[in-house]
């Protein structure tokens, strides 16, 4: 009589339904893994698409170079050079913006908008309102990211000085441009868009305004497949250098890409070595919690193939039950993935300024995912299956042998007499199956560890911003100015009121070469004992540059392929635009930027000019903000003041949208695999050991020392796992900290004592639970029905 | 320790019964379990036939090699030396698929702790086998014939343990086998349970003629066997031949 639903499967839905409990708990694990990833490279593959979409309709160009003043004509020139496919040549002027109620400075760069075309290179997208017309003399498109800092909308007026003369323009239109999808204000090491705009303007007008009929000043070129861009940086220096042309830079060096590089880059760090380690976890765990399940089925094993069922038919059947899981886990980590992935990618579409943001999910991350873990399952489920399919039947049915008799450890050392009978039940339990005990607590240990792990990159992260603002440097305000000033203008400075301390700094744009590599960036001389600015390395001592030579970071030796001792050559961007030559006096850890130091009267000296500045560190009594503020403004020779206590917002804002959202989704997930691995462990430990903790109860223990019993294991097992998690989580801090190192910044390994503590809590707190979900079951353990001998 | 064998060096010679008669014949077989000191000979050179048809009976203390004995002629246990033929087939020259077959198609086994699944009913666990049998009978029919037609809805945990062990014989029946190997059944079961469980054994050898192997401490039981096989230290002792096997219900327990 074959029935449609056969003996066997009617077994496997109630055995299901049995552990439903822990199903749900493993299905989640997997889920969370399955989760991690699909979200996590969901996410950076739509990035990269966004990015590349919008880099490619909106012909992003390849190289850009900046010149005080080139006639038009030039341009047939520069079109001429080998490699170059399209040119673009603009205008671009700085601003001071002034926006009413804000008492900080803001500046703005504007460019030339061509009048009766569209641009060729650099695109702009209309994100509402309208584009110019030619010659429209007070109209301007405004960058959106600044319109949304101030709340403007379409037809409001904003007032600018341009050259000396103010000006109130009215916004069109509101667009985005791949040139900025970060925009830094000049002296800005992180974008602010509260006070640094982008805005466009008739080409036509803009010429009128800032003299520069017939001319251009700055050109975007677009180079063909083939070309060699050194090539055509080089021949395009060449031709501007009577212009007052500054170095040419591509891509690798444009400030706003290098930001979305940098960002992308981190987040694919982060992004990918964390699903990595989940999805590891999730599989380990489901495959130990799998295992231990099928063991417990042993006896009917035993059984099934006794009266005759083969070991295919039983491997199916336990398969099956495999499947369960791994297909309800699968589609509840791929459908939450992807939903969880859509509204992280929301939030990302604010940050990165791409017109084109849609969630893509590759078919080929999924499938990996999810047979990463059906494998895992499937194995652990295998493993047992074969281990209790191999005994002869007769053997399986019989309950497992009583382990051979062996002195424990106690009483090897003869201190069994300190320890209670029932503490050392529990001990001899352990000790006769160590395996056992392992691997549950490698299992705990796990979840803790991804606990400690998805916390401690937020720890790291403040801990790199309080080097970096508070305890390096001490200044509140940094101050740049348009040209060098003689050091005497510090004088006036230290007038102002509320400043307390002035330092000076010398700052120069350079290119730094060593042999085929180069580098563009800044030299900062400072004072050899500085109090305000100082550089710290890691281990916090302030860097000595009163050697002569080049201090510089470690990054930026490495990406200059130099060392200790080596010379590089310094082109300086400025000017006379000398070269020097200079050895590296030093090499120190820094974890913001790629910066270059030396001592300021020395660098003075080098560049053959007077004790000069083009800066100043300032210590300011912060209940003077607002005159002093003002103050600055009307010094028509500061172009540039960062606030320190603003920077460290903003840098936190950028890692809190960025790499934190994900971080905060990670940790959510770590918890439910803590909880899921503790529950089962405690739940199979129970169901392993029934039979005989009801043998003991008959015997005359109380369930309180039932559950001592069982629990005094389990608590074992959590207190071996908890230091045992706490060093797999570090090792997981410093693996993903070594990872990291961008440009931008490389991350320190620092763990606040509370997420250490954090983790153990949830561990803890996870544990109880689960001790009391077991607690109901040894308060129902029916002691008749266990006798007679009914599992 | 009482040695055996000038007493019954070939059993099987007691009684001159035709080879193809017998369901089982074993050749010296041995078996052996551990290494080095703790070595335990469990068997140590059984020589047997049992005839078809038969109520056998396997009386002897702990220890002295039963239920090893009864694991390797049901093909659940391999031997270390020695031959088991079933129906003319060597038992060690099976595949481990043929092995399989063998125990579905034509082993019932009955074990002392009953071995039901928990989660299954009464009739589901008969159904374990009607499912998987080549010419089963039905599952209910099976229940009827141990008197539980009126349980089959009943999980395992809802039953006394008479009422268990006679699910697990409807399990055993119900693909109508040659044999019934049944391990101490009624081992963990009070007199009135117990000999409802062997009054259904008996019942099922009269009727199918099913042979029948079933180990018991308890001596009395050896009155309604056709045949006693005695166990001693892992040895065959004696076989004692029982012409008039009585009804379950004369014997005193």
């Amino acid at each position: 009589m074959r029935q449609v639903i056969t003996a066997m499967n009617r077994k496997l839905l109630r055995d299901l339904w049995n552990i439903k409990g822990q199903l749900v708990a493993i299905i989640f694990v997997m889920a969370s893994g399955i989760m991690s990833f699909v979200l996590s490279f969901g996410v950076i593959d739509s990035l990269e698409l966004g990015r590349d979409v919008y880099y490619d309709r909106y012909e992003f160009a390849d190289v850009w170079a900046s010149a005080k003043r080139v006639p038009e004509g030039v341009k047939e020139q520069i079109a001429e050079i080998n490699g170059v496919a399209q040119i673009e040549t603009r205008v671009t002027f700085g601003a001071t913006v002034q926006v009413e109620g804000m008492d900080v400075p803001a500046s703005g760069r504007i460019l030339s908008y061509p009048d009766e075309r569209e641009p060729l290179l650099d695109k702009l997208y209309l994100k509402s309102g309208r584009l110019l017309n030619p010659d429209e003399e007070d109209a301007i498109l405004a960058s959106e990211a600044f319109v949304v800092a101030h709340g403007f909308t379409l037809g409001d007026h904003i007032d600018m000085v341009i050259n000396g003369k103010k000006r109130s323009l009215k916004i069109v239109g509101i667009a985005l441009s791949p040139e900025y999808v970060y925009s830094l204000g000049p002296g800005a090491l992180f974008p602010d868009d509260k006070r640094f705009g982008v805005f466009w303007m008739s080409r036509r007008a803009l010429e009128a305004a800032v003299n520069m009929d017939g001319a251009f000043n700055n050109v975007a070129l677009r180079l063909s497949r083939d070309a060699n861009v050194e090539e055509v940086k080089a021949e395009l220096d060449r031709i501007l250098k009577q212009y007052g042309g500054l170095i040419s830079f591509d891509r690798s060096e444009q400030m706003s890409n290098w930001y979305v590089e940098n960002e992308l880059t981190q987040l694919k760090t982060t992004g990918t070595i964390t699903p990595i380690i989940f999805l590891c976890v999730a599989a380990f765990l489901v495959n130990v919690v799998m295992t231990r399940q099928v063991a417990t089925q042993r006896v009917q094993i035993g059984m099934l193939k006794a009266v005759g069922y083969s070991n295919a038919e039983l491997a199916a059947h336990y398969l099956k039950m495999v499947m369960v899981v791994v297909v309800i886990g699968s589609l509840l980590g791929l459908a939450g993935g992807v939903w969880l992935g859509s509204g992280l990618l929301n939030i990302y579409s604010q940050f990165f300024r791409f017109p084109y943001l849609h969630y893509t999910y590759s078919v080929d991350i999924m499938i990996l995912s999810v047979g990463f873990c059906a494998a895992a399952a499937t194995a652990g489920t295998w493993i047992a299956m074969k281990q209790a399919a191999d005994l002869p039947p007769a053997e399986a049915m019989r309950p497992e042998a009583p382990t051979e008799f062996k002195e424990t450890i106690l009483e090897r050392l003869d201190i069994d007499k300190f320890f209670s009978f029932l503490s050392r039940i529990v001990l001899r339990q352990l000790e006769r199956r160590p395996i056992r005990a392992f691997f549950s607590a490698i299992g705990v240990g796990f979840a803790l560890a991804i606990l400690v792990f998805a916390n401690s990159m937020t720890d790291s992260m403040n801990y790199m911003m309080d080097v970096q603002y508070n305890i390096g440097n001490r200044e509140t305000i940094l101050l740049g100015f348009v040209e060098p000033r003689a050091i005497s203008a510090l004088e006036e400075i230290r007038l102002m009121p509320g400043v307390m301390k002035v330092e000076p700094l010398r700052d120069i744009p350079v290119l730094l070469k060593h042999g085929h590599l180069s580098k563009r960036t800044g030299i900062s001389g400072i004072r050899p004992d500085p109090d305000l600015h100082r550089v710290l390395d890691q281990s916090l001592k302030p860097v000595d540059v009163s050697g002569g030579g080049l201090v510089m970071s470690r990054k930026l030796a490495e990406l200059l392929g130099a060392k200790v001792g080596d010379m590089i050559d310094v082109d300086v961007l400025e000017e006379r635009r000398p070269q020097l030559s200079l050895p590296i006096a030093a090499v120190y850890d820094e974890f913001v930027g790629i910066g270059a130091y030396m001592d300021i009267d020395r660098l003075n000296s080098l560049l053959n000019e007077g004790p000069v500045v083009t800066g100043a560190a300032l210590m300011t009594d912060p209940n003077w903000n607002g005159p002093l503020y003002q103050n600055i403004k009307d010094v028509p020779a500061i172009i540039s003041m960062a606030i320190m206590v603003r920077m460290r917002e903003i840098f936190e804002q950028m890692m809190d949208e960025n790499m934190m959202r994900m971080m905060a989704v990670y940790i959510i997930f770590a918890g439910v695999i803590a909880f899921g691995v503790i529950y089962n462990t405690a739940r199979i430990a129970f169901s392993e050991r029934s039979r005989e903790l009801a043998a003991l109860r008959v015997l005359g223990l109380t369930k309180g020392e039932v559950a001592y019993i069982l629990f005094g294991e389990l608590g074992f097992v959590v207190m071996v796992a908890i230091p045992m998690g706490l060093l797999i989580g570090y090792g997981l801090c410093a693996g993903m900290v070594a990872s990291l190192d961008t440009e931008l910044f490389r991350m320190p390994l620092y763990i606040k004592n509370d997420t250490y503590a954090y983790a153990v809590i949830v561990v803890l707190i996870s544990a109880l639970i689960s001790f009391y979900l077991v607690w109901r079951q040894v308060d129902k353990i029916d002691l008749v029905a266990a006798q007679k001998g009914v599992e | 320790m009482p040695d055996f064998k000038g007493q019954g060096a070939n059993p099987a010679m007691l009684d001159a019964v035709n080879d193809k008669n017998m369901v089982f014949k074993t050749d010296a077989i041995t078996k052996q379990y551990g290494m080095g000191d703790l070595t335990v000979h469990a068997l140590r050179g059984v020589t047997l036939e049992v005839p078809r048809g038969e109520l056998v009976v396997l009386l002897g203390p702990s220890g002295s090699g039963k239920s090893t004995f009864l694991n390797i002629i049901g093909g659940l246990d391999q031997p270390t030396s020695g031959d088991v033929h079933f129906e003319g087939h060597a038992l060690a020259d099976m595949t481990d698929r043929e092995l399989t077959y063998f125990r579905r198609e034509h082993v019932g086994f009955v074990f002392q702790s009953y071995n039901l699944v928990p989660s299954l009913t009464a009739l589901e666990n008969v159904e374990l086998i009607t499912d998987i049998a080549e010419n089963p009978m039905p599952a209910k029919e099976a229940l009827e014939i141990v008197k539980l037609k009126d349980r089959l809805n009943h999980f395992p945990s809802q039953l006394s343990g008479g009422e268990q062990q006679r699910v697990a014989i409807a399990r055993a029946i119900a693909k109508r086998p040659e044999v019934m190997l049944c391990d101490e059944p009624t081992g963990a079961l009070d007199s009135e349970t117990g000999i409802l469980v062997l009054e259904a054994l008996q019942n099922v050898n009269h009727t199918y003629g099913t042979t029948t192997i079933i180990i018991t401490h308890n001596a009395a039981i050896a009155n309604v066997a056709d045949r006693v096989i005695y166990f001693a230290d892992g040895q065959v002792a004696k076989v004692v031949k029982n012409d008039h096997p009585k009804d379950i219900h004369e014997i005193g327990w």
